[in-house]
């Protein structure tokens, strides 16, 4: 059944948790830039902060633009209610340090964005949480990480940077007998292109300056829980099942039998880190969420074409891209994502033949796609590795990261197929002139 | 905190106050494929406010054992053998949907121990279509949604159960996902409906009760129109009782679509 009240993924995208404004009768989202609200009363004030009533208080904690923009995304991606953050990199630390502390250990995917990969090898250890690393495909590998004292698995829908598809059913399993939650990052795929929460995913997390937006003009995370993670049958998160002390002895779990983490990532995480999001951001965000359907099926449309191009052309290696065939994700993509292969987004890497400076070459001689560190815009964007993010790297070690020296990452914009075409066989001419 | 009821271990959600003997009481009775976590900021309201707040798992359901009642009469029977548990002379009965059938047949059969009857959602006879009936057992997921959609009166709520950007709809799927999963001898889905649909003691029970009742009805209700309401009301004022009607702009989601308005009402009517 479809209308107004079982709505379609596009009615949701434009109407989910906004209504015209009660006061204005403005239609569009307004911006609310102020940074706290008028209590009604002492009474109001007491009941707010004891969360005895729901609203707003203070624009760290929750605000009524940001507000749309959660309710938004929790609709999209079926959940029961999310959390705008400062970035995508804010989301992912919002859910680990809401979920553990020193002494807690994460198994991961080793296909993560360089940004995860860092605060999890590094940063998060540094203070007392250990990840172990498994390629996403080792299924004994996530199976056989697993410590007492596991409680998260992570991993990217489609990882970073080779497009390997995450089997979220069969990883969400293992995490669940292990009683923890799996947490997957779906930035690449967006909601359009792939519901985790249906495979078996509790918590999702965007970083919503790539496609939410997909304007390239704005910071910003979200988290969204599913609400079918028990944290109480699990044993294992004390943060959420008993007294916390730090908020009137709430025990969240009780609050909620579905939102304990919300509950608590809210009331302890915005509060006491503080990144949250700007509303100016989440109005931004808000006009690309709006559009998402109609982008994302346009940038499905030209990354297709542009692989078929790029898979044919003499200079072109390997094409790291679930379309083909021969990539190893290409059977997972089929059978998990929305459209299939298709489906696994536009954002992907492929190998010049030849040296660094034939990279680079090609990179200096495009003219529509932008050379900079960013994926996920209308616009269309590459960069090189080799020369850029990876550039003090030796051959040796780059080619142990799976990156080579003539490895091309591209995002796909909203352009003229035809254009972006021509644009990269001028440009892979000017890398064969290079290798001359 | 948990007491035993009838030799099970029943859960009742406080509201974060210790419970107090000494203050009065008020119990909330949660509907089908429902638990106490649905009248999270109504009982943690009055908690703070001078109630003691009894909101229970009935048996069966989520974190309280026992059998799930299989009748809205077996469902009075736990009530007051929840009061006894408690040492509770007296108490105010708050139930939504199946649970105001709950709380009226209660109230009926516990007479002046009830000091308020509010029934929020409510209906008499409340039939529930064969095709949910149905679904419930051999669908859940589809009647789930049925009933969601059903229940649904907007696409934007305000900030409600767990805060700012609370989406409704999808937090009461998930809980009915939890509540079917947390018994795996009983669909309590499918019994619980099954009890809404053969109960027949609504205008018999009304004629008994000796407190005022509240009416708290969805304007924009689909699961219990507020028409479907009217036999009991008219039931209840012509045996002379004291009802009061609050009509919400909402659906069958009173409690977290319009968590203020459903808040005062129950909580106007208690302190009268």
């Amino acid at each position: 059944m479809s209308g107004y009240a079982d709505p379609g993924f596009d009615t949701l995208a434009l109407h989910a948790g906004a209504a015209p404004d009660p006061t204005t009768g403005a239609r569009a989202v307004p911006i609310h830039l102020t940074t706290s609200f008028v209590f009604e009363s002492s009474d109001h004030a007491a009941a707010l902060f004891n969360l005895e009533r729901a609203g707003h208080v203070y624009s760290r904690i929750s605000n009524p633009t940001n507000a749309v923009f959660e309710q938004r995304m929790a609709a999209l991606e079926g959940g029961i209610g999310a959390i705008a953050t400062a970035s995508g990199q804010a989301a992912l630390h919002l859910a680990v340090a809401t979920l553990m502390g020193a002494g807690s250990h994460i198994v991961a995917s080793t296909a993560l964005y360089g940004g995860s990969q860092n605060l999890l090898h590094y940063t998060m250890r540094r203070f007392g949480i250990e990840t172990t690393f498994v390629k996403p495909g080792d299924i004994d590998g996530w199976r056989a990480a697993v410590r007492p004292n596991t409680k998260l698995f992570f991993g990217e829908t489609v990882g970073n940077p080779g497009l390997d598809v995450l089997d979220i059913p069969t990883v969400s399993q293992i995490a669940h007998e292990a009683g923890a939650p799996l947490l997957v990052d779906s930035t690449l795929t967006t909601p359009y292109l792939v519901k985790p929460f249906e495979l078996g995913a509790d918590i999702v997390y965007h970083s919503a300056t790539k496609f939410l937006s997909g304007h390239g003009t704005v910071i910003g995370g979200v988290v969204v829980d599913a609400g079918s993670f028990d944290w109480e049958k699990s044993g294992k998160f004390p943060e959420l099942t008993e007294a916390y002390e730090g908020f009137h002895n709430m025990v969240f779990s009780e609050e909620s039998t579905v939102g304990a983490f919300l509950l608590r990532a809210r009331r302890e995480g915005l509060r006491d880190f503080g990144a949250c999001m700007s509303p100016h951001s989440a109005w931004l965000i808000l006009q690309g969420i709006e559009t998402l359907s109609l982008r994302m099926d346009r940038h499905m449309g030209n990354t297709e074409k542009v692989v078929q191009f790029l898979a044919s052309h003499p200079l072109v290696g390997r094409v790291g891209h679930p379309l083909l065939e021969s990539h190893p994700s290409h059977a997972l993509a089929e059978k998990l994502l929305r459209f299939g292969a298709r489906g696994a987004g536009s954002v992907f890497s492929f190998d010049i033949k030849g040296s660094r400076a034939q990279g680079k070459a090609f990179i200096e001689a495009l003219k529509i796609f932008s050379h900079l560190a960013n994926v996920g815009d209308c616009r269309s964007l590459v960069i090189h590795p080799a020369s850029t993010t990876h550039f003090r790297m030796s051959d040796e070690a780059l080619a142990a990261g799976g990156i080579g020296p003539g490895t091309i990452r591209l995002s796909i914009g909203l352009e003229d197929a035809d254009d972006l075409i021509d644009d990269l066989k001028r440009a892979l001419k000017a890398a064969e002139k290079a290798g001359a | 905190m948990y007491l035993q009821v009838n030799g099970a271990s029943t859960y009742c959600y406080t509201g974060g106050k210790p419970f107090d003997a000494a203050k009065p009481t008020v119990v909330f009775l949660h509907g089908v494929i429902n638990d106490h976590s649905v009248w999270i900021l109504q009982s943690r309201y009055l908690a703070h406010h001078g109630w003691n707040v009894l909101a229970v798992d009935l048996p069966g359901h989520c974190k309280s054992e026992g059998e799930a009642p299989a009748s809205v009469e077996d469902a009075a029977n736990f009530v007051a053998a929840l009061l006894d548990a408690a040492g509770v002379q007296k108490a105010a009965l708050v139930g939504h949907s199946w649970g105001s059938l709950i709380a009226l047949e209660s109230a009926a059969r516990l007479k002046e121990r009830v000091s308020h009857l509010v029934l929020v959602g409510t209906a008499y006879p409340m039939k529930v279509s064969p095709a949910l009936i149905e679904a419930s057992l051999n669908e859940p997921e589809k009647a789930l949604t049925m009933v969601n959609v059903f229940s649904r009166s907007t696409l934007a709520a305000p900030p409600s159960a767990l805060g700012p950007g609370t989406w409704v709809y999808g937090s009461s799927m998930a809980l009915g996902r939890r509540v079917l999963r947390s018994n795996a001898k009983v669909n309590v889905f499918h019994r619980g409906f099954v009890a809404c649909d053969r109960y027949a003691g609504g205008e018999a029970a009304i004629a008994q009760i000796t407190c005022p009742v509240l009416f708290v009805l969805g304007g924009l209700d689909q699961m219990t129109n507020p028409k479907a309401a009217q036999p009991l009301v008219q039931a209840a004022r012509a045996a002379g009782k004291a009802v009061s009607i609050a009509t919400l702009p909402v659906g069958h989601h009173q409690m977290t679509e319009t968590p203020d308005a459903t808040l005062f009402a129950i909580r106007d009517f208690l302190n009268r």
